[in-house]
């Protein structure tokens, strides 16, 4: 039963393996979808290319529901999978920072290094950004520590925090999505696109 | 007309090359449908929980390679900082880390679909109303402000937004809204830079 590692049915340094092999995976998929492009990806704020909204939603509500089904089948223990803590300010906050970052710099962390990758140089130039950032807000920790740590929740999941079973939840966020590919597919239509 | 014929033969040899251009431009422009992409995407999304219990990831790897080098340069200041103690306490070993690995992967896989699809090539990639150099700069600040806000929000698009997503994770709900809400909410302002 899944997680393997965190069931010790695999080796630490099996898992560092397999962390490449997905890492291989992860990338292939972001090249071969158009994340390697800063035009495409900036397509969606304007209308003109939805590849990110697309990808996105859809690898969401895929791993969300696949996930539910193997935890459903006892192949998968959800309880012993990492869910991300929710600190209300810093997530807010860091959301805003990272989507001024999105629509100036044209990629995301995962999405540069598969730009960087096949050898955009505007990619690598966003690489080398990151690493000064992640420098600034290591160094000058104790400026921002207090936001960082602040309004603290646990790990509540959405289906909680709504108290709603998982699958509700999961079944809201699909409906979401596909309420959102009607726009894009919409979007597309309406605006232009040239070729890049 | 023994010259015609040779002439005939290079312009042949013209048109051939010309068409074999096209047809390798048209390539590099195929992607995959998203819809299926995102499926893929999702599936190893999956494959890292079930194997890990942990979703995917980009901005730790970024970490953890500054604190490795951090590390050799200058230890002392590693331990002084509270930022990096934290993380060395959780992986003594900044490199022997997950996300360093995936993202490794991430470099190969990237290389290989751009193989496979003709797109290696090394250029600056940007609307033709604005310089190359306007590019760059504006890459390396969207770079920057990108690493800062990953490490405030505890991971980026990837680690918090798709994989906090998957779990139905609040937080990872929050900074998808976060990231996605300002750049449409800033797109009017730099639609120079993109259309």
């Amino acid at each position: 039963m899944g997680p393997l590692v965190v069931n010790g049915i695999i080796s630490e340094n099996t898992n560092l393996l397999l962390a490449f092999i997905i890492g291989i995976g992860f990338g292939f998929v972001l090249e071969s979808s158009g994340f390697s492009s800063s035009r495409k990806l900036a397509g969606v704020f304007y209308g003109y290319d939805t590849v990110v909204l697309k990808v996105f939603f859809t690898a969401a509500i895929t791993a969300m529901l696949g996930m539910l089904f193997l935890s459903l089948f006892g192949w998968l223990d959800l309880d012993l999978v990492y869910v991300n803590p929710t600190y209300l300010s810093s997530a807010i906050i860091g959301g805003v920072v990272m989507g001024a970052g999105f629509i100036i710099g044209g990629f995301c962390p995962g999405t540069s290094f598969a730009g960087a990758s096949i050898g955009k140089i505007d990619a690598m130039v966003f690489v080398g950004g990151l690493f000064i950032g992640v420098i600034i807000f290591s160094e000058g920790y104790p400026l921002w520590d207090n936001l960082y740590m602040a309004a603290f929740n646990g790990s509540p999941k959405l289906s909680e925090s709504l108290g709603l079973s998982d699958g509700i939840a999961a079944l809201g966020v699909i409906l979401a999505a596909i309420g959102m590919f009607y726009v894009a597919e919409w979007a597309e239509k309406k605006f232009p696109r040239e070729e890049y | 007309m023994r010259s015609y014929k040779s002439f005939r033969q290079i312009i042949n040899t013209i048109e051939k090359y010309q068409t074999m251009e096209k047809e390798n431009k048209d390539r590099s422009r195929r992607y995959l449908n998203p819809y299926l992409g995102g499926v893929l995407l999702g599936l190893v999304l999956i494959a890292a929980n079930y194997i890990a219990g942990r979703g995917l990831g980009a901005s730790g790897a970024v970490k953890s390679v500054i604190i490795a080098a951090n590390k050799v340069i200058a230890p002392a200041h590693v331990e002084k900082n509270a930022f990096y103690a934290e993380s060395i306490k959780q992986h003594p070993n900044p490199l022997k880390n997950w996300l360093v690995f995936e993202m490794a992967g991430v470099l190969v896989g990237g290389f290989l679909s751009g193989s496979l699809w003709g797109r290696l090539k090394l250029k600056v990639e940007h609307s033709p109303k604005i310089t190359s150099r306007k590019r760059l700069i504006m890459a390396g600040t969207g770079g920057v402000l990108f690493g800062f806000g990953s490490q405030l929000g505890r991971g980026c698009t990837s680690g918090s937004a798709l994989s906090g997503m998957a779990v139905l994770s609040l937080g990872g709900f929050i900074t998808m809204a976060a990231i996605f809400g300002t750049a449409f909410a800033l797109a009017y302002f730099f639609r120079k830079n993109w259309i």
